[in-house]
């Protein structure tokens, strides 16, 4: 619980940063919601589980991600964590589906009852 | 001999006993050898596919592996048993002749890799959460020795490192980076109790490998240009910087995928690095690491690796450019040839005398078998979500 308070706090910092940027047009190829929910659980989960239970970056279940609101973890989706392995988005991914995600993670959606990929 | 002639009619008493469970049948039971068989990962299932490169055929699936989002394997030194490590904690043994599970172990929450030791007795096994390396008994998965991975972290707290890069060296050795601290270590496993010593390294390790002689351990760094080479032959000299400041004043892409070192391209006198956030391949120098050459490809780079005669690099790429794999000539170093195998190639792995290079195409659902002298497709398996692959004669070397 420390630890979650502490990361949260790290997040805080940039996206006071952030969220103040004005969201830019961005090409992107578009996606279908199939192809989207694969990207989310296969590329985001090289690095953060393909449950999400953490990697090289941290978990994002529903409870791990609880004192972040949805814009919060769009502005980290669309903008990296400087410092960290956690890159930039907004190059590959519409404001569209960094929404779609961002509601997905915070939801647990793409997680089944027992914690798995359905 | 007679103690021969009773290993035989113990080997033949197991076989027959593990045919007869996992058949249910009086059928006669085949003897095979195990040098041309390997594993496929299927990431999204938890299971592995037991294949056949000579006969470019699926033996057999085995399932209940867990989370393999990150999965890689290593082999007994009778290239009978794989050792798979997911990335649940999860070390399971498989049987490659019976397609079974033998034995498995949660031994972390978070475990990234692993490796076998030279004397084949020790299965060590790389963490994220936490940090850390636990060494297992290779027959028994037993733990012999948990190795926190203790430092100071910028608060000046204690606190556990991630691990990465783990290795095993000769002197039957284990060597790893620990990504947050910036450190390598060696363990010395023939010590009462292992002895570890820890050097100073680069910024954020994140993945390591050893030259197949055993002598330099080479860590790529993610938290700067560069990497940090140590000489085992030589460990008292510590870690140094080699290929500093590689992209010196230009701006690095947002990095979408970590590269991996393992089976990192050692051909014709030079090294094939992957650069972190470049669409390049570093080629250096291996008597003095001074840098040659950056060649150009299509792509982030995230495996380079060279085939066994050292003719060739093939290269794999981060998304979203990982469609394709390029294939670069180790003497002119210069791309021969851009080939599609399917959508989002993931790994790639050279039959052991390299005559055929087996790729995995996650969302295509496929493993593309190419010749690599015509570098024209001979063969399709279809698989789930595959990712790594791990053939047999990986027991015998060093390093894999």
């Amino acid at each position: 619980m420390n630890r979650s308070g502490r990361k949260a706090f790290r997040y805080s910092g940039v996206l006071a940063v952030l969220v103040l940027m004005p969201a830019l047009a961005f090409s992107a190829e578009p996606k279908t919601e199939a192809e989207l929910k694969n990207f989310v659980i296969q590329d985001c989960g090289s690095c953060h589980g393909l449950t999400f239970k953490g990697g090289l970056g941290p978990p994002l279940r529903p409870s791990d991600i609880d004192p972040l609101p949805e814009a919060a973890i769009e502005a980290i989706i669309r903008e990296g964590v400087p410092g960290t392995a956690m890159p930039p988005w907004k190059a590959l991914l519409t404001d569209q589906e960094i929404a779609w995600i961002s509601k997905q993670l915070k939801s647990g959606a793409l997680l089944d009852d027992s914690g798995s990929n359905p | 001999m007679r103690k021969l002639t009773s290993l035989i009619a113990t080997f033949i008493a197991a076989t027959l006993l593990s045919g007869c469970q996992t058949m249910q049948s009086q059928e006669p039971v085949e003897l095979r050898g195990t040098g041309d068989l390997g594993l496929i990962v299927e990431r999204a299932t938890g299971s592995v596919l037991v294949i056949d490169h000579s006969e470019h055929d699926i033996l057999g699936r085995v399932e209940g592996l867990g989370d393999l989002s990150h999965a890689s394997v290593v082999y007994s030194r009778d290239a009978r048993y794989g050792y798979v490590f997911g990335r649940d904690g999860g070390l399971t043994k498989v049987d490659l002749l019976t397609q079974q599970i033998v034995n498995r172990v949660i031994q972390s929450g978070n475990s990234i890799g692993g490796a076998i030791s030279q004397d084949g007795r020790y299965v060590a096994v790389s963490n994220y959460e936490p940090g850390g390396v636990n060494v297992f008994d290779s027959e028994t998965l037993d733990t012999v020795l948990t190795l926190p991975a203790n430092y100071v972290n910028d608060n000046g707290e204690q606190d556990q490192s991630k691990t990465v890069g783990l290795v095993d060296a000769p002197g039957n050795q284990f060597v790893f980076s620990l990504f947050e601290a910036g450190e390598i270590w060696t363990v010395d496993m023939m010590a009462t109790p292992p002895e570890v010593t820890r050097h100073p390294a680069g910024k954020e390790p994140y993945d390591a490998l050893i030259t197949p002689d055993g002598r330099y351990y080479i860590a790529g760094l993610f938290g700067e240009d560069g990497l940090s080479m140590m000489d085992l032959w030589h460990p008292e000299q510590g870690a140094q910087t080699i290929l500093p400041d590689y992209g010196k004043g230009e701006q690095r892409l947002p990095v979408y995928k970590m590269p991996h070192l393992e089976g990192w391209a050692i051909a014709d006198g030079h090294a094939f690095v992957p650069a972190v956030g470049r669409h390049e391949v570093l080629v250096a120098k291996m008597d003095d690491w001074s840098m040659v050459q950056r060649i150009p490809v299509q792509g982030q780079p995230v495996f380079v690796m060279a085939s066994p005669d050292n003719r060739q690099i093939w290269v794999s790429f981060a998304h979203p450019k990982n469609n394709v794999v390029q294939v670069i000539d180790s003497q002119t170093r210069e791309v021969v040839r851009t080939l599609e195998p399917g959508k989002s190639v993931l790994h790639m792995e050279f039959t052991p005398r390299g005559e055929e290079v087996w790729v995995s195409s996650r969302d295509s659902d496929r493993i593309t078998v190419y010749n690599t002298r015509t570098l024209e497709e001979v063969a399709t398996l279809p698989a789930q979500k595959p990712s790594g692959i791990f053939f047999t004669n990986r027991a015998h070397a060093l390093g894999l």
